[in-house]
């Protein structure tokens, strides 16, 4: 049984101008120990969909899903409070803004501590003690004395750190980490994410991780879901996305990295024509189409996932256009 | 933390000294003294002994360093119309305004901070709209006349609480609920505001990502950040209640500062007035300086500031 297994998700947003559909029926399973990199630029849906999970949307968002199942529990019936038990403790989640996602007023220490106090019978020494010993895992010198200090004299790399060394205070069996390194520095970045990889191997969590760096994906992903105008458009293994990306979105995503050895100086990275369009209202058939330079009429049509190779599925009606292509 | 107290109480100091430069010169701009103490029918040589009897023919900083030397072992000199001292005048009346103020402020505070959190909490809800409206009931009633209601309802026809003075606790009843009343509105408004600011905020978001309940969310990382204002309004709300209990005071016929206050101004009394304002100025700067320690230790970012 997978850990986690979504089915037909959908986000919907209401605004004085209509209802914004953000996400409109994702699903996916993600197995014990297994990381999805949800990939897809601003305004896709990828960070509401990893709200969705933890149901830490804001109240006027509206979820519904066909299935939202974390071992076994049936999350989308589950009680605010049975919600509470698996949250910190059994799924745990590292947010996009370290500068601003930990609270000013208390210790690292206090907030370090909270959530195994919260969820563990446990008394402060052994909670202080957990705290120690992750705040070394994930690299952070000094730890003792790193717990009496407040967030403020932390560095945006140190608490980053602080953050992820919270999200393994119980232990969790999922960890969605939402855009981890957008805030740091280049050089920080690498760091977290190697940590993260690191992490997980030696704890054997599952791990979802929202990002729009495809660099970052092709390194610690197991599974690639690109999502695009809140659907997923592209699934599979990392390899087989990466070899061979079969929807033009992905394509057009991949174009726009340099890679090593291939790409020379001077020489233009691709670009993707015009904008994302407006989820309000309706939206037919693909929804990438007017950017799309294999677009034809059948696009306008309700499009399902195909599946293209043994671990890869893509939503595309010009398949047979982007194979002549590859 | 130290250092912080310290810068603090430096700043504290310096407008306490200005304060009494500006309440010695009161004193001094308003008119020949030695004139206002002989009084209208002196001849000019009399005058001229007052001055010299109470060393106004002297250079005015020393009268000044006089002055604060005799108010920092609280002598204020005499009244010039009740001829007392106006050490004894004041102490006499300060318990009475002192003891006001403070259970107003206690019941305004105690009302208006959960009610504010409440409405916050339940923002857009009747409980939020409850809120909000009687914030409008009190801003819209003047002091004296919900003064006067309460005396009516609860002193006159139902007889459970005594319509003035200041002879057992139950006096302090009413003028408290008629002071504390006016500090609600603006202490739950900042209280509801806050709380919706820090709501809103990332670390709220990651308080509830780690399974925290809900009471929990709102009364230890929302309430610590959003009370900080607060403080600082209250220390401000108390000055306020200090010196504008004169109304409340009246009302119920209590002798205190304000009462005495308004007695002295009506009567060019210059030397009470003097020290009314500068003891009532005093306790707003140590207020303040004590709403700030209290903000630094509620807020560690402030340490350093």
């Amino acid at each position: 049984m997978a850990l986690l297994e979504v089915e037909d998700l959908v986000i919907d947003i209401p605004t004085a101008m209509g209802t914004l559909h953000a996400v409109g029926g994702v699903s996916f399973a993600l197995e014990r120990g297994e990381t999805l990199a949800i990939v897809g630029e601003s305004g896709s849906g990828k960070s509401l969909t990893s709200l969705a999970l933890m149901n830490l949307l804001p109240k006027r968002v509206q979820r519904k899903a066909a299935k939202i199942a974390f071992d076994g529990q049936d999350l989308t019936t589950i009680s605010q409070a049975g919600m509470r038990r698996l949250r910190g403790n059994r799924m745990a989640m590292i947010f996009q803004e370290p500068m601003t996602s930990l609270n000013p007023a208390f210790t690292i220490g206090d907030q370090l501590t909270e959530a195994l106090l919260c969820h563990r019978k446990v008394g402060m020494k052994e909670a202080t003690d957990r705290a120690v010993h992750l705040l070394e895992k994930v690299g952070i010198t000094a730890a003792g004395q790193r717990l009496r200090q407040y967030p403020h004299q932390l560095s945006g790399g140190l608490r980053q750190r602080v953050m992820i060394a919270m999200a393994l205070m119980c232990g969790p069996d999922l960890i969605i980490a939402d855009e981890p390194t957008t805030a740091l520095d280049v050089t920080i970045q690498a760091q977290i994410l190697h940590l993260i990889a690191d992490l997980k191997k030696e704890f054997g969590m599952a791990v979802i991780l929202i990002t729009h760096d495809l660099g970052v994906v092709a390194r610690v992903a197991d599974k690639v879901g690109v999502m695009y105008a809140g659907r997923l458009v592209e699934t599979g293994t990392s390899r087989a996305v990466f070899k061979q990306p079969r929807h033009p979105y992905t394509r057009g995503l991949l174009d726009c990295i340099p890679v090593p050895g291939r790409t020379q100086p001077g020489m233009p990275l691709g670009a993707i024509r015009g904008q994302v369009p407006n989820l309000i209202g309706r939206l037919d058939g693909c929804a990438f189409r007017n950017r799309c330079d294999f677009a034809g009429p059948e696009c306008a049509a309700d499009i399902p996932l195909v599946r293209t190779g043994a671990d890869h599925e893509v939503r595309c009606a010009r398949l047979d256009a982007t194979e002549v292509a590859a | 933390m130290l250092a912080f107290t310290l810068r603090r109480l430096v700043v504290a100091l310096s407008v306490a000294f200005t304060v009494s430069v500006i309440a010695f010169a009161l004193l001094h701009l308003s008119g020949d003294l030695a004139i206002t103490i002989a009084g209208p029918e002196a001849s000019p040589a009399q005058v001229e002994e007052v001055r010299h009897q109470y060393g106004l023919d002297r250079p005015l900083p020393i009268q000044y360093l006089d002055w604060l030397w005799h108010a920092a072992h609280l002598d204020f000199g005499n009244s010039f119309f009740f001829r007392e001292s106006v050490t004894a005048l004041i102490s006499e009346r300060m318990p009475v305004t002192m003891r006001l103020g403070a259970i107003a402020l206690t019941l305004s505070l105690v009302v208006a901070v959960p009610l504010g959190v409440l409405a916050a909490v339940y923002r857009g809800t009747a409980i939020d709209r409850l809120a909000l409206s009687f914030c409008v009931l009190g801003q819209a009633i003047p002091t004296f006349c919900l003064g006067l209601a309460l005396i009516i309802v609860f002193a006159v026809n139902l007889r459970w609480l005594p319509v003035s003075g200041t002879a057992t606790w139950q006096s302090y009843v009413l003028p408290s609920v008629a002071l504390g009343w006016y500090a609600i509105p603006a202490v739950m408004r900042l209280s509801r505001n806050g709380m919706l600011e820090v709501l809103s905020q990332d670390y709220i978001r990651t308080a509830r990502a780690k399974g925290l309940s809900p009471t929990k969310v709102v009364l230890k990382h929302a309430l610590r950040n959003a009370i900080i204002p607060v403080v600082a309004l209250a220390a401000v709300q108390f000055g306020f209640m200090l010196g504008g209990s004169i109304v409340v005071e009246a009302v119920f016929s209590m002798h205190g500062i304000g009462h005495l206050a308004w007695e002295a101004i009506s009567r060019n009394d210059f030397p009470v007035v003097q020290a009314v304002v500068l003891i009532l100025a005093g306790i707003y700067i140590t207020l303040t300086f004590l709403a700030d320690v209290v903000n630094a230790l509620l807020d560690p970012r402030m340490r350093v500031a």
